[in-house]
């Protein structure tokens, strides 16, 4: 196994991750920690590509296109992660809740 | 004397609202009464200028700061752009017309200030939409997607209510997500192609697994974002919870974006991996859409609900096009009309948001049950609403219309009736709902109508925008021969880009 098979196959598996308690879980904050989760896992998957031995440049070295869009995406998921904060902060501080309305069956919409 | 390289129209209409952006979060109110009304006066001179280009010189590509792909980012410009572009400035302009009595009548006590928020945001949003359009690196697109996404999400908010808060923060949440899928769909593109370009890649795709799971997840990721059924259900609260003018924006324009992408990545990028299952399961979501929108928009109490709805289910039609141009004698009727109808659709329906504003301030609610009789005291607004209206349920003569029938030609010619039927079914339900609110508007009010005089600030944009969606029908052979130009189009098109 190579170290880009180990880290493609590492990516996609933090991909699934996240994406499955993304669904999964109903806390605002744990579903930010998800989408981050799945953010960094596309990342490997693009570290991964840029591995020389797989890089589309002539001699072999490390492709820099996937790493130019790693740092495009983390500046990206920074400023999405601080504005989904900011808002479950508003959120919480205006209903005192922690989960939108239609994933928390006890609250309010208890016939759902 | 040397004519412009028409590149430089392109980079203006990234950079001007990108300026505009920023002079009006720093300068703030003292500025802004000249920036609403600068704004859609040089973008539309500067959509006109890219149009006379296009025309003249044909579709052209552009290299973003002079570094060729795969280090830097190309821009295209051909007719499909120009249009959306088109549209995007002409709804921006009529909602910078009209905010600002919007905001100054609705919040008067709390929240005056926080509202000036919505001018940097908006234009913000106009930068991200004008480069979403014009770009065709699938990495590009991500980042403005991302862009709009932002913009868009801070301008809900600004209705100040938890209600509002709630469906931002599952707007931004679900956009999010659905951008990580498409963005994942990216990363194996780039580890299969080597290359971003949308046109690069075009000529080079297999139908190998790779490729498959690449394009189900740029694809899935956007039908989240466009709110196909059954990924509609974060558009309603969104759209009907935010402020008129934001909502115009939202319905009309960015869930368009989407679909715009879905449609390029479809036709120019996947046609070898994009199966005649896969476009008839398109269609039957888009059918499902396109009833459940009528449903939910018929049982509506809140009049922007409806509209909201509206749009869920107008989306549904747009999605018709996949299945019809699955047949190739009729693929370029499907597509000229499914973009006819999203055009026209992007004009009634900010038409018909922005008139709902006017009309929820005048009664204080957008109750339908409060809105008795509303029609004698905004009676332009109302009109703007019957306009819009005749659009949406695809009267002659209306751009709906034209858009609605060269669907359902194609269709009846190429012996897919059944598409034929819900286009037709459609029509019908969005009658139905469309006259239980006029029903109500323009029933005889328990008492006596004061008049109100024309706010012909907010009344005239959204009657303007009205008209533009009747008139579109008879502009249609224009906006055909504009769409044509370099049509992205594989089949019966040109399909050639001048370098």
């Amino acid at each position: 196994m190579t170290a880009f098979t180990l880290y493609a196959i590492g990516g996609v598996g933090l991909f699934a991750m996240g994406l499955f308690s993304f669904l999964a879980v109903a806390h605002l904050l744990r579903k930010i920690l998800a989408l981050n989760v799945m953010g960094s896992g596309v990342f490997m998957v693009l570290i991964a590509i840029a591995h020389p031995e797989r890089a589309a440049t002539q001699p072999a070295n490390v492709d820099p296109i996937p790493q130019a869009l790693v740092l495009t995406g983390i500046v990206v998921a920074v400023s999405a992660t601080a504005l989904a904060l900011a808002l479950t902060c508003q959120y919480h501080a205006e209903t005192g809740r922690t989960t939108l309305p239609e994933d928390s069956p006890g609250d309010e919409r208890s016939d759902r | 004397m040397n004519t412009p390289h028409p590149g430089l129209w392109a980079v203006l209409l990234v950079a001007l609202p990108l300026a505009l952006a920023l002079a009006a979060y720093v300068a703030g109110r003292r500025i802004r009464p000249i920036l609403v009304w600068i704004a859609p006066l040089a973008m539309a001179a500067l959509v006109t200028g890219l149009i006379h280009s296009l025309i003249h010189q044909g579709p052209f590509r552009y290299e973003v700061g002079g570094w060729a792909p795969p280090l830097g980012i190309t821009w295209k410009v051909d007719g499909l752009a120009a249009a959306m572009l088109a549209i995007t400035a002409s709804v921006m302009g009529a909602v910078c017309v009209y905010a600002p009595g919007y905001f100054a009548g609705s919040f008067k006590t709390a929240g005056a200030g926080k509202t000036e928020l919505f001018w940097p945001l908006a234009y913000l949003l106009w930068a991200s939409l004008n480069a979403f359009f014009l770009s065709a690196d699938v990495f590009n697109l991500y980042v403005t997607l991302e862009l709009m996404t932002l913009g868009s999400v801070g301008m809900i908010v600004l209705a100040g209510t938890a209600e509002s808060l709630a469906a931002a923060l599952r707007y931004l949440m679900l956009g999010l997500m659905a951008s990580l899928l498409y963005l994942m769909g990216v990363a194996l593109i780039y580890a299969s192609y080597g290359s971003l370009d949308m046109v690069a890649l075009g000529g080079q795709l297999r139908g190998d697994p790779l490729t498959w799971a690449a394009a189900s997840l740029m694809i899935v990721g956007l039908l989240i974002k466009t709110a196909l059924f059954p990924m509609h259900f974060w558009l309603p609260p969104a759209h009907a919870g935010a402020p008129a003018p934001v909502s115009a924006l939202l319905s009309a324009l960015v869930v368009k974006a989407s679909f715009y992408l879905t449609l390029r990545l479809w036709f120019d990028v996947f046609p070898a991996v994009a199966r005649p299952s896969a476009a008839q399961f398109l269609g039957v979501l888009g059918a499902c859409a396109i009833l459940w929108g009528a449903i939910q928009a018929f049982r509506a109490d809140r009049l922007k609900t409806l509209i909201a709805y509206s749009t869920v289910a107008q989306l549904g039609y747009l999605f018709l096009l996949f299945p019809l141009a699955a047949a190739p004698a009729v693929a370029k009727k499907a597509w000229l009309g499914a973009i006819l109808l999203a055009l026209s659709h992007a004009l009634a329906k900010a038409a018909m948001f922005l008139a709902a504003g006017r009309i929820q301030q005048l009664a204080g609610d957008d109750r339908l049950d409060r809105l008795t009789g509303i029609g004698q005291r905004a009676p332009l607004a109302l009109s703007a609403m019957a306009l819009a209206g005749v659009s949406l349920m695809g009267l002659p003569p209306s751009g709906g219309f034209a858009g609605k029938w060269m669907l359902l030609v194609a269709g009846v010619q190429s012996g897919q009736w059944w598409w034929a039927l819900v286009l037709v079914a459609g029509g019908l339900l969005t009658a139905g709902y469309l006259f239980r609110f006029w029903a109500i508007a323009i029933a005889a009010s328990d008492h006596p109508s004061q008049r109100v005089p024309v706010n012909w600030r907010m009344e005239l944009p959204p009657f303007a925008l009205g008209v533009a969606a009747v008139l579109i029908a008879f502009l249609a052979t224009h906006a055909v021969e504009l769409l044509e130009i370099g049509a992205a189009f594989p089949i019966g098109g040109t399909g050639e880009v001048a370098p």
